[in-house]
């Protein structure tokens, strides 16, 4: 066993370099990841170490950069692309919707398409407009694609040397408010599939279930339960799509209560879903309706009124006391 | 728009050879061209308008959903079709059918997707590198900028040897040049100096609107903006086609970076048979494009240079026997399992797969023996 304590951006710095070793048709492309190592640095050395031809500094153009990544792969290529903000992933929608998703099927599975589309995603960075937002929903609502959001500096490590490795698109959306905490990350081995839930912390009363930025908070929020008494599960997502319903639908069996948390609005969403699912499948279980936690349902706000607007371990704590109260 | 003093053309409408300084570039590439490769183009472009013509009577009489025809544009097709080396990577448009046939496609795998049972389906790597079509217009010009750039990154290019130096063509139309991918892949071809013709069959509509609302320039001097040469050529000149797209490509397989060529072409008939041109356009142009019309010109061309009756009666004889062939066989198709559905959106395990797959199974055989 080797562990390392890294911030989660030097975690999938690391990662990316371990996948450009390990296959030369591995390359990383997008805007400013070249010499200027991106700009939250996720890419930082690694145009010094392999070059022009494995690290490439793009055109300032988002589909181009998914169009070309997909003839890429069509060559052979193993793509990674970058894309600067969540809010600036919408350009390249098309080709992502149209073109990466569906090329595998188009070609009744004779070709694949091994694109990873790397997303910083999410708020608590008083940025400005377009800089905050979680998208994920879009892709999860689109056949073809895999979706996958770590939370921490291990899952991150491994999860993109996984996500290249995959030969179908992944979306790799990385929580910004997550990129420089550290934490320890064992390089010697993974221990989990890509699609795979976690149980982050035991519980026995309710089930909180997130992903991404919000496992942390989630986290925050079972400990208070717990000083209050309340006894709370906490399972990290990892993978948006597909879900791995199994360890939550365990979960709520046994405790009987699940609220789902994310930054992203909550109207048609990922936590709907899950909603939807564990309602159907452990329904005779529920003490409690599902409750979701979200963003809501405006335009991400003005950076000042960003607190008012995310999830906190709050309103998590929120939900988790109307869950206990039915 | 019509042919303007830029436009390069190596046969006139009356089917004679245009010698001139625009065209001694060009000319040695058909001077180099033997008989049977010169009645080759002609054999090609009558087939598919055979088969074209009766793939949209195929339509009408309710054995396909649509039909996409390529009428009026077999010449830039086939001679720029005819100019790719085996070794080169095509990225079709959806118009481009006698290519797809150049290149070993059986046209049925194109009145399958318009019959309603497939998406695309042949593998390119079997098909001499000739690649899916593409609906959504102008995401192909990024695909195919994308896999140029992927041959130089290989080192499969401008290395000096014309007989395995891999370029890309990308066919795109008139319409398509005002999407902002389209632009994306001049700017990306341009920057990393990528081995890619952009092929331009300027047809003058998209659907019902004229290439006047696309561009108010020639559309062969918008590539000048991003770097990349632009030519004209007369896009029912199937020599033209043919000399320019071979010099173009073979610039750009060594080391010349992208090329641009816009054919002057004519859509004569409707955009698919969902259309109705007679709305929007008007006789006059028809005239023009109908004494244009590559066959006819080129016929009194092969005539002049021995071809006798024999020769087009053979043609006509095996155009009638592939649309035959071609109209038993559409007639003669199933419908695919509905399984099937759930084969390729992944090319590795999915749960929600393979639980829908299971569900459907069991859904339609809990009919069996019912009275549903």
């Amino acid at each position: 066993m080797s562990v390392e304590n890294l911030s989660m951006a030097k975690a999938l710095n690391q990662g990316l370099r371990q996948a450009l070793l390990a296959d030369p048709k591995v390359l990383l492309m997008g805007e400013d990841i070249g010499p200027l190592g991106g700009v939250f640095r996720v890419t930082e050395g690694l145009h010094a170490e392999f070059g022009d031809n494995r690290v490439l500094d793009t055109p300032l153009a988002e589909s181009g950069i998914v169009g070309t990544a997909i003839g890429l792969a069509m060559r052979g290529y193993r793509p990674v692309c970058e894309i600067q903000f969540d809010g600036f992933i919408f350009p390249a929608f098309d080709q992502i919707t149209t073109q990466l998703a569906k090329l595998t099927s188009r070609h009744h599975g004779s070709l694949t398409m091994p694109v990873v589309i790397r997303v910083p995603y999410g708020g608590h960075i008083g940025a400005v407009e377009h800089h905050q937002e979680s998208p994920e929903a879009y892709f999860a609502h689109t056949p073809g694609l895999r979706v996958v959001s770590p939370s921490n500096p291990h899952d991150a490590y491994w999860m993109i040397q996984e996500a290249i490795q995959s030969n179908d698109p992944v979306i790799f959306f990385e929580p910004k408010s997550r990129y420089w905490p550290k934490g320890d990350v064992d390089t010697s081995a993974s221990g989990f599939p890509l699609h795979s839930t976690r149980v982050v912390r035991p519980g026995t009363e309710v089930t909180l279930v997130g992903y991404g930025p919000m496992v942390s908070m989630l986290l925050q929020a079972a400990e208070i339960a717990e000083s209050e008494g309340t006894s709370v599960e906490v399972i990290d997502l990892r993978s948006i799509s597909p879900i791995d319903y199994d360890p939550i639908v365990a979960s709520v069996q046994k405790t009987g209560r699940l609220v789902v948390a994310q930054e992203a609005p909550g109207f048609v969403s990922v936590g709907s879903e899950i909603a939807a699912t564990v309602t159907e499948r452990a329904f005779y279980s529920l003490e409690a309706p599902v409750l979701r936690v979200a963003g809501f349902d405006t335009p991400f706000p003005p950076a000042k009124l960003e607190t008012a607007y995310l999830p906190d371990a709050d309103r998590i704590l929120e939900a988790v006391d109307r869950a206990m109260a039915y | 728009m019509s042919y303007t003093a830029a436009t390069v053309q190596l046969l006139d409408i009356e089917g004679k050879l245009v010698t001139s300084d625009a065209t001694a570039e060009y000319l040695p590439y058909i001077e180099k061209l033997s008989d049977d490769q010169l009645r080759e183009f002609h054999r090609q472009m009558v087939v598919i308008r055979r088969f074209d013509i009766d793939a949209a009577n195929l339509q009408r009489q309710g054995q396909l959903a649509m039909w996409i025809p390529s009428l009026g544009q077999e010449a830039a097709q086939v001679g720029s079709g005819l100019a790719a080396r085996p070794q080169d990577h095509i990225f079709p448009s959806y118009r481009e059918h006698v290519i797809a046939r150049i290149r070993g496609v059986d046209p049925m795998r194109i009145i399958e997707m318009l019959r309603g049972l497939s998406h695309g389906g042949w593998d390119p790597k079997e098909h001499n590198n000739f690649h899916l079509y593409t609906l959504v217009l102008g995401s192909q010009t990024l695909h195919a900028a994308g896999y140029a750039m992927g041959i130089q990154l290989d080192g499969a290019t401008a290395t000096g040897n014309p007989e395995t130096d891999e370029a890309v063509i990308v066919y795109f139309g008139d319409g398509s040049s005002s999407q902002g991918d389209v632009n994306e892949a001049l700017v990306f071809a341009a920057s990393y100096q990528a081995p890619l013709v952009f092929f331009l069959q300027n047809n003058h509509w998209a659907i019902s609107v004229p290439v006047t609302r696309q561009s108010r320039t020639p559309l062969y001097l918008r590539p000048g903006g991003f770097g990349i040469p632009g030519i004209q050529i007369d896009g029912n000149d199937v020599l033209a086609s043919y000399a320019v797209t071979t010099a173009n490509l073979d610039r750009a397989r060594s080391g010349g970076g992208p090329q641009f060529i816009e054919a002057l072409t004519y859509r004569m008939g409707a955009h698919t048979t969902s259309d109705d041109p007679t709305k929007y356009r008007d006789n006059e142009e028809l005239d023009f494009w109908t004494k244009a019309d590559a066959i006819t010109r080129y016929e009194k061309f092969l005539r002049s240079r021995g071809a006798g009756d024999d020769f087009f009666a053979e043609i006509e004889a095996e155009a009638a026997d592939l649309t035959a062939d071609i109209r038993r066989r559409t007639i003669a198709l199933g419908v695919p399992e509905p399984s099937q559905m759930f084969e390729y959106v992944y090319s590795e395990p999915h749960a929600l797969m393979d639980a829908q797959r299971e569900w459907l199974a069991n859904y339609e055989a809990s009919f069996e023996g019912g009275e549903a």
